[in-house]
């Protein structure tokens, strides 16, 4: 392979490019700056998603469609999933982060493609813009973030192409990154270093980009076949055609089950890295913690039809993804297990990041625990299309993914800009948030097992305290982003300096000076063979060196 | 008192506090048809389980943040332990032994909601133009009530033809051939529901009988059930069908046998027989 040729090539071609905080605004190839673009750009498109939320959240307060029309309410309910999922979560825990994180955990000095990577970052804010401005020239697409035909064959074309059109591109750029990882963590670590001495992330990366690379094809051909249909009038998933509407779901299920996993296996990577710094203590069980991973993401591929169990689906098909879905449940549990074991008899410094990645832990055991309940199909015939979902991914989706950007941006802000966040407002942010994010959506538990179904402007006026409720909820982690923003604004300008390693860490991105310089190393990559030996009196059993 | 005993005393206080939640927390609307008791026993189980594995995590993770935590002045880092077998493969077992209990439980309650039942189809053979293909297309939902319920009644099911469309519910009789916009049912006899669609998905859900099964065009489904006890209870649309989804509600209405025949008199356009 010619990659570390072209590695050093591609130094020369960066030192062209511009610099000072301009070079954010181009079409850079430094793996750090293309992960903090992902960054930015997907906190952008996370506010703009939170405030559709907050329109949900506002029509909800009555029981009467009273706040936006119908069929508007449906745009924003399907701009707000699309914008979350294939916007926020997706582009932050795997490009953000990975781009900042992998080349630095595997001693390089960059991705093994950085001019694709850099296509990848540059394919997401036109696709997102093109994805909002559907709203103001056509009006959005209005049948949900899952495109159920026929809904999406009857309603009006052109939202639901655009529609269509930008999540092919952000898969696009998705496929992009996935291989750009594997390529990066199988091909580019640095002489020396094994793969069961990597850190627990970039396990986590490349469980995700297998994920990814096999299932959004899938995704892409179903969407193109479904934009046949509506713009050719092809029959695939149209009934009046002779088409089948219960096999797109199946195809769409293919993917967007492992793209739950695409959104939370990093996160579960993420927090490996943060608890044994914290914690001053090795990560727990780190081969069973490989093993995990591996097996969610083979398990992650043969349980989508518990998405459709009050669709087709005959009795055996039930009963092998209700099987299937539950066995998840022990490889993620190990992992649940391995960090309490690693907080346990720890040094815990009790910060911002560690408080998100403890409430994360507590979120996600709940979000978890609905969710073997919901893959036993008698249970799941009275919930499923209910708020009792709806509560289920965001404990797994927000409890989990959002809590762990959130306690990974406390971690890592020091290392990225070498200043140190205000831990007051940190504490203060994570408090809002926990209450917020616990009032809006625990009780609607209780609202979709007693009748009121997902996807409504209106509902029974006996839930309308409950909704309130939940709207409070709402307000509060929409005020918890203020303490957040005002924290990681000014710091920039005066926060302390934080010197290369505050932390004390030993991973591989703090061996270097904050910020880091334009190829990461001044000399050569470090060897760390072992990115978690705390703990050890003898601090040379902690082999670092830096001879190539 | 050693560390060993609290920990077992907790864990026992744990496991009483999540069956009694189990037991005694009323979060299910009436259980109207003979499905939702079986329904509510599962619901039950699975949270006390739920229960028992949520709180004891957080008391974990509460514990280890309050004894853990690092006080001011102190220095250094914790124990170095990196892995203990014993304890993995304990917290590897215990989960799949959890697991596969709740496999087999909710499998036996599928079982006696009837969803392993041959779909009986008799009712609606009047519709003389069903095609054997058509009928082998025809995907189920859960069956009527319990087994021991069928055995001992071995009434013939009440067949009733739905038909979804944006944004209402017909409910056709063959008993009398009429159609209603409501749903009436007597109390204690199985029906046996055909539904169709007209343009797109929707869903038919009653949450006091806890059952769902989606109306798909294109390919017939049918649900079955038996209602136990009288009432109005709303029949929801659960599947997003456009704009006015959220209205796309009817209602189901239980009722002993003697109204339900004068109700079906009223309406049928035949004479019933
Ligand atoms: C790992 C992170 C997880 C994520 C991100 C996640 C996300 C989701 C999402 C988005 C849905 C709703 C889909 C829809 O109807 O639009 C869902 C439903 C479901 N989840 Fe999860 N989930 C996760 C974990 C789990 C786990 C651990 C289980 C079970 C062991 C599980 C089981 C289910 C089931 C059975 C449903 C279907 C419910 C229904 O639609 O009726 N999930 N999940
Ligand atoms: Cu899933
Ligand atoms: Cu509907």
């Amino acid at each position: 392979m010619t990659i570390s040729l072209d590695n050093s090539k591609e130094g020369e071609t960066k030192s062209l490019q511009p610099k000072g905080w301009l070079r954010y605004f181009s079409f850079s190839l430094d793996h750090k700056v293309i992960g903090l673009q992902y960054l930015v750009c997907g906190f952008i498109f996370y506010l703009i998603g939170g405030l559709l939320a907050s329109a949900i959240r506002i029509e909800l307060t009555s029981p009467l469609s009273d706040f936006l029309p119908r069929d508007v309410y449906n745009q924003v309910l399907t701009l707000h999933g699309t914008i979350m999922i294939f916007l926020w979560i997706v582009p932050v825990v795997n490009g953000a982060f990975g781009n900042y994180l992998i080349p630095f955990y595997v001693g390089a000095r960059d991705m093994a493609f950085p001019r694709l990577n850099a296509v990848a970052f540059w394919l997401i804010p036109p696709s997102g813009l093109l994805l909002i401005s559907s709203y103001f020239i056509t009006g959005a697409a209005q049948s949900g973030w899952t495109a159920y035909p026929p809904l999406s064959i009857t309603t009006p074309a052109a939202g639901q192409m655009i529609w269509i059109l930008s999540v092919l591109l952000l898969g696009g750029s998705s496929i992009f990154g996935g291989i750009n990882f594997i390529a990066t963590i199988l091909k580019l670590r640095r002489p020396g270093l094994k793969l069961m001495q990597l850190p627990m992330y970039c396990w986590a990366m490349l469980g995700t980009s297998i994920l990814i690379v096999l299932s959004t094809p899938v995704l892409a051909g179903t969407l193109v076949l479904l934009s046949f249909d509506i713009v050719a009038h092809t029959g695939f998933f149209n009934p009046s055609l002779g088409g089948n509407v219960v096999v797109y779901q199946h195809l769409f299920w293919f993917y967007s089950h492992p793209a739950v996993y695409i959104m939370v296996l990093p996160a579960f990577g993420l927090v490996s890295e943060i608890l044994p710094v914290h914690c001053r203590k090795p990560l727990f069980g780190y081969t069973t913690m490989v093993y995990s991973i591996m097996a969610i993401v083979v398990l992650g591929f043969v349980v989508w039809a518990h998405h459709m169990f009050t669709s087709g689906t005959p009795p055996w098909m039930r009963l092998f993804f209700t099987i299937a879905t539950s066995f998840i449940a022990v490889p993620t549990g190990i992992k649940f297990f391995n960090w309490v074991a690693t907080l346990w008899g720890g040094r815990i410094s009790l910060n911002s990041a560690v408080l998100f990645s403890c409430g994360f832990i507590v979120n996600f055991v709940l979000g978890g625990i609905t969710g073997v309940a919901l893959a036993q199909v008698p249970f799941d015939v009275h919930v499923h299309d209910t708020y009792f979902v709806v509560a289920h991914f965001h404990y797994i989706v927000y409890g989990g993914s959002v809590f762990v950007i959130f306690s990974s941006i406390y971690h890592w802000y020091p290392k990225v800009t070498g200043r140190m966040l205000n831990e007051d407002l940190g504490r203060f942010h994570f408090a809002l948030t926990f209450i917020g994010f616990n009032l809006c959506f625990a009780p609607q538990h209780w609202l979709g097992l007693n009748g009121m179904p997902r996807r409504v402007a209106e509902y029974d006026p006996q839930f309308t305290f409950v909704n309130q409720l939940s709207s409070v909820g709402a307000l509060i982690m929409a005020i918890s982003i203020l303490p957040f923003l005002w924290n990681i604004i000014q710091s920039t300008f005066r926060g302390p300096v934080s010197g290369n390693n505050p932390w004390n860490a030993l991973t591989p991105e703090w061996l270097t000076s904050s910020p880091p310089p334009i190829e990461n190393w001044i000399g050569p990559p470090p060897l760390v063979k072992e990115p978690y030996g705390y703990g050890r009196n003898n601090k040379d059993s902690n082999e670092i060196t830096t001879d190539t | 008192m050693s560390p060993a005993i609290i920990t077992t005393i907790l864990g026992l206080l744990l496991v009483i506090f999540g069956i009694w939640v189990g037991d005694n927390a009323n979060l299910l609307p009436i259980d109207a048809s003979t499905n939702a008791t079986i329904y509510d026993q599962l619901f039950s189980v699975l949270l006390s389980i739920g229960t028992i594995l949520f709180f004891g995590m957080l008391g974990l993770v509460l514990y280890s943040l309050i004894r853990f935590r690092r006080k001011p002045g102190q220095e250094g880092d914790g124990s170095a332990i990196e892995d203990n077998l014993p304890l993995e493969i304990f917290w590897t077992i215990v989960p799949t032994v959890v697991i596969l209990f709740v496999g087999l439980y909710s499998y036996d309650i599928y079982d006696r909601m009837g969803g392993m039942q041959q779909l009986d189809l008799s009712g609606h053979n009047h519709q003389g133009q069903e095609t054997m293909v058509e009928e082998e297309r025809i995907w189920g939902g859960i069956g009527s009530g319990s087994v021991e319920d069928k055995s001992k009644s071995s009434l013939e099911s009440i067949p009733i033809d739905v038909t979804a469309m944006q944004f209402a519910f017909l409910f056709h009789y063959p008993e009398g051939d009429f159609i209603s916009g409501e749903l009436h049912v007597p109390v204690g006899k199985p029906i046996s529901m055909r539904m169709e669609s007209k343009d797109v998905i929707h869903a038919f859900w009653v949450p006091e009988f806890r059952i769902k099964q989606d109306i798909i065009p294109g390919q017939p489904t049918i649900l079955s059930f038996t209602a136990q006890k009288e009432g109005k209870y709303p029949i929801i649309c659960a599947e997003l069908c456009g704009p006015y989804h959220g209205g796309m509600r009817s209602n189901v209405i239980v009722e002993d046998t003697s109204s339900y025949t004068d109700w079906l008199l009223k309406n049928a356009k035949n004479t019933i027989t």
